[in-house]
C-alpha cells in the first residue's frame, strides 16, 4: 500500500511549524524517489505534540511529534514510512495519554480526517444524523435536542432545544440559523479547531437545525482573526452544495438549507448574539434590548437560532445515536461533553473533550500537567477574560455549570489560562477592566464607563492612593456594572475583577506594602 | 511609497465592488471588507458611494466603519505584525515580547516605522493559546515566541 503522511494544518500546528513540515517531507519523498500521499488533517488539540505527523502504514497510524523540519531527514532514515523507531515516535495515537483519557464525541473526527473530505466524513460516520433528520418530523427533532440536555456551548448554557422550539413556534415566511463562531475569548479555540479540522460537522448540524425549525437560509459569523477557519469553512460550504448536502433538495429531501460564511471586523462584543445579528446586518455591532428575542425577531427581524459552534457540531451525534446517548454522559444539570482547552502556562496545552465532572484541579494538574515554566500555579482563569480567576483552593470545584456558578465563576466556552506564580493579580484586575472599556459598545454606561473608572481606580490602588476606599469604589462599581449591564461585557467584567480581589487579596495591598511584603 | 489612487478612482472601484455584494442580506461589511482588501485601507472617498447604493446616510456608515477594530483610516506598513497581547499569552510573557519588539522596531503599538516597512498592532486572541506567545505576520500564524523568533520576524519585516 502507498503510504499516507498526515501532517496538520490547523492553525495552531502550522503556527509550530507544520508547514514547513509537510514541505520538507514533500522534499525528501520527491528526492527519495518514494511515492506516498501527503494529508493535511485537522489537529487532534494535544498541541504540546505538534506538529504531529502520523503515518498511516501496515501497522495503523503511528505518530511522531514534535516534528522540527530537521528531524525529517533522519525520520526517513528511521524508516518512519513503515512506523520505525525514532526519538519522535509516539506510537499509536489513540493510545497517547492526553488522547486515550479524552471522549470524544462532537470531535470524534477531527485530527483523523482530511477535514475536506466528504467521503472520508461520511466513512467516518458522518451524515447519519442529517439522514434521520431528513426523514423526522420537525418537533421530533427539537424534541431530541431538547431531551440530550445540550445546552448553549458558547458560554451562556441556555437549552438548545428550548430555543429551537421557539423558532419552530413562530410562524414566519423566513426564519434562519445563525452560527456564532466570533469565538473571542482568550484560551478557546475549540470553535476554531471544528472549522478547521471537521467543518462538515458543522454543516450537517445547521442543516439539522434548519430542519427542525423551518429555517432555509444559515449564516457561519467568523471573526476575522481565524483567516484559515474562514478559508476552510468556505470550501466546505461549496463541496456540500455541489455534493447536495445543502441547497434546495437537502440529501434529496424536500426540505431546503444553504448557508454563507461571513467574516466579523475586530470587535469582541460581536461574540454576544444581539450584537452579532446588528453585525451581520450591517450595522455597529451594540448590544439589543431582550425581548424581544433573537429567536422571535433576530436576523433582519425574523425568527432566527442562534447557537455557537460546538453547540451546533454536537447536533449530529446526538441525532445519529440519539438523546439518552448523549445525556447519559455528564453530571447534574450539565449532559454531554465538553471541549475543555487547557491554555496559557501550561505544561500539556490543548484541547481535551470529556464529559462534564472533572474537577478543576484534574483538569490542570493530572491532564494539563501543571505549568510550562515548572513554577507552582498561582491562578487559573476559567471562561475567557469575562470568567473569574481560581486560586487552588478552589480546585475541587467539579467541571459543571452550576458548580461553577456556586462558586462565583463561570465555565463560559470552557477555556482555561493557568498561570504561575509570578502572575501579578491586580495587574490582572486592571487589564479586565481595560478589555473591557476598549471592547465596549458603548450602549450601556455602566459598561462604557465603569470600565475606565475602574481601570483608574485600580490604577490608584496600586500606586497606593487610599487603597481601602478605593477598593470598596471598586467593589461598588463592580456590582453596578454587573446588574446595570445589557450584556455579558460589562456584567461579567466584575468576576475576573472581584475573584482577583477576593482570592488574592495580597496582589492589591499598596505598593510600598507589597515590597515589603516580599 | 505607492501613489495613492485619485478620488474618481477609489468611487468607480468602489461601485464595483458594492455591485458585487449588493444582494446579500447585510451587504455593508462584506463591501467594506472587499474596499479595503482593494485600497489597504477605507478612504473617505468610499463612504458616499457606499452610502448613496444601500440608500443609507453617510454618517451610518461612517459610524460602521469607525465601530470596527479591523478597518483602516489610513494605508499599513509593508507588513503587519500583530502581537496577541490577551491572558493566554500574557501568562507566557506577552508584555515582554511586546516591549521587546517596540525596542527593536522603534514604534509603539498603533504605529507604522518610518521607511513604512511595518505597522505593529495588538490583537486579542489568535486562538493559538496552547502555544502562547503567539502573533500573525501578514495572516502568517506564528506560535511560542521567543527572542530568536522575535529577531527573525524583525529582520524579515525590516528586509
Amino acid at each position: 500500500m502507498i503510504p499516507r503522511i498526515f501532517i496538520p494544518d490547523d492553525s495552531g500546528a502550522v503556527a509550530l511549524g507544520a508547514d514547513k513540515v509537510a514541505k520538507a517531507i514533500a522534499a525528501e519523498l520527491k528526492a527519495r524517489g518514494i511515492e506516498a500521499k501527503i494529508v493535511r488533517n485537522g489537529s487532534r488539540g494535544a498541541y504540546f505534540l505538534e506538529p504531529l505527523v502520523e503515518v498511516a502504514c501496515d501497522k495503523g497510524r503511528i505518530a511522531y511529534g514534535p516534528v522540527k523540519p530537521s528531524d525529517v531527514k533522519g525520520l526517513f532514515d528511521s524508516g518512519f514510512l513503515t512506523g520505525g523507531h525514532h526519538k519522535r515516535w509516539l506510537g499509536d495515537p489513540a493510545k497517547i495519554p492526553f488522547i486515550a483519557k479524552q471522549t470524544r464525541l462532537t470531535f470524534a473526527r477531527c485530527g483523523i480526517i482530511d477535514p475536506l473530505s466528504l467521503e472520508a466524513y461520511e466513512r467516518h460516520g458522518g451524515l447519519k444524523g442529517l439522514r434521520k433528520a431528513v426523514a423526522m418530523d420537525p418537533t421530533a427533532i427539537v424534541g431530541q435536542v431538547t431531551e440530550s440536555g445540550l445546552r448553549g456551548r458558547g458560554g451562556a448554557g441556555f437549552p438548545t432545544g428550548i430555543k429551537w422550539k421557539t423558532v419552530l413556534d413562530t410562524a414566519a415566511d423566513q426564519k434562519y440559523i445563525v452560527c456564532n463562531a466570533d469565538e473571542g475569548d482568550s484560551a478557546t479555540f475549540a470553535d476554531r479547531m471544528i472549522m478547521e479540522g471537521d467543518p462538515f460537522v458543522l454543516i450537517e448540524g445547521m442543516a439539522i437545525a434548519g430542519i427542525a425549525t423551518g429555517a432555509t437560509k444559515g449564516y457561519i459569523y467568523i471573526r476575522s482573526e481565524y483567516p484559515h477557519a474562514v478559508a476552510k469553512m468556505n470550501k466546505a460550504v461549496g463541496i456540500a452544495r455541489k455534493a447536495g448536502v445543502l441547497g434546495a433538495k437537502v440529501l434529496g429531501s424536500a426540505h431546503a438549507f444553504d448557508m454563507e460564511v461571513r467574516v466579523g471586523a475586530g470587535a469582541y462584543v460581536c461574540g454576544e448574539e444581539t450584537s452579532l445579528l446588528n453585525s451581520l446586518e450591517g450595522k455597529r455591532g451594540v448590544v439589543r434590548a431582550k425581548p424581544p428575542l433573537p429567536a422571535i425577531q433576530g436576523f433582519l427581524g425574523r425568527p432566527t437560532v442562534i447557537n455557537n459552534v460546538i453547540s451546533l457540531a454536537s447536533v449530529p451525534i446526538i441525532m445519529d445515536k440519539g438523546a439518552e446517548y448523549y445525556r447519559d454522559f455528564g453530571m447534574g444539570r450539565s449532559r454531554g461533553t465538553i471541549p475543555i482547552q487547557i491554555a496559557g502556562n501550561v505544561k500539556h496545552g490543548g484541547l481535551f473533550e470529556t464529559a462534564f465532572g472533572l474537577t478543576l484541579g484534574e483538569i490542570v494538574d493530572d491532564i494539563g500537567g501543571g505549568t510550562h515554566s515548572g513554577r507552582p500555579v498561582k491562578a487559573v482563569q476559567v471562561g475567557g477574560p469575562l470568567g473569574a480567576y481560581f486560586p487552588r483552593g478552589l480546585f475541587d470545584t467539579p467541571f459543571d455549570y452550576e458548580e461553577f456558578a456556586k462558586r462565583d465563576g463561570l465555565i463560559g466556552h470552557a477555556g482555561i489560562t493557568v498561570f504561575d506564580d509570578s502572575a501579578d493579580m491586580l495587574k490582572q484586575a486592571r487589564f479586565a477592566m481595560e478589555f473591557c472599556a476598549v471592547e465596549s459598545c458603548g450602549k450601556c454606561t455602566p459598561c462604557r464607563l465603569g470600565s475606565q473608572r475602574g481601570m483608574e481606580v485600580l490604577d490608584r490602588v496600586a500606586a497606593g492612593v487610599e487603597p481601602e476606599s478605593n477598593l470598596a469604589l471598586v467593589a461598588d462599581l463592580c456590582n453596578t456594572m454587573k446588574f446595570g449591564s445589557l450584556c455579558a461585557l460589562g456584567g461579567f467584567t466584575p468576576y475576573p475583577v472581584m475573584s482577583a480581589l477576593t482570592h488574592f487579596p495580597e496582589d492589591f495591598k499598596p505598593a510600598p506594602m507589597r515590597v515589603a511584603a516580599e | 511609497m505607492a501613489m495613492q489612487p485619485a478620488s474618481t478612482e477609489i468611487a468607480t472601484r468602489t461601485a464595483s465592488i458594492v455591485e458585487e455584494f449588493r444582494s446579500l442580506e447585510g451587504p455593508l461589511l462584506p463591501i467594506l471588507h472587499g474596499v479595503q482588501h482593494a485600497f489597504g485601507h477605507v478612504p473617505q472617498e468610499a463612504l458616499p458611494v457606499i452610502a448613496d447604493a444601500l440608500n443609507i446616510s453617510r454618517a451610518e456608515v461612517h459610524g460602521v466603519v469607525t465601530f470596527y477594530h479591523d478597518y483602516r483610516k489610513e494605508p499599513a506598513g509593508r507588513h503587519v505584525l500583530k502581537l496577541c497581547q490577551a491572558e493566554a499569552c500574557q501568562s507566557m510573557g506577552s508584555d515582554a515580547i511586546a516591549a521587546r519588539v517596540k525596542q527593536l522596531l522603534g514604534i509603539d503599538f498603533h504605529e507604522t516605522t518610518k521607511d513604512g516597512s511595518v505597522t505593529l498592532e495588538p490583537v486579542y486572541c489568535l486562538g493559538l493559546c496552547a502555544c502562547s506567545p503567539s502573533a500573525m505576520l501578514d495572516g502568517e500564524v506564528i506560535g511560542r515566541l521567543d527572542d530568536e523568533a522575535i529577531d527573525e520576524i524583525v529582520e524579515a519585516v525590516r528586509a
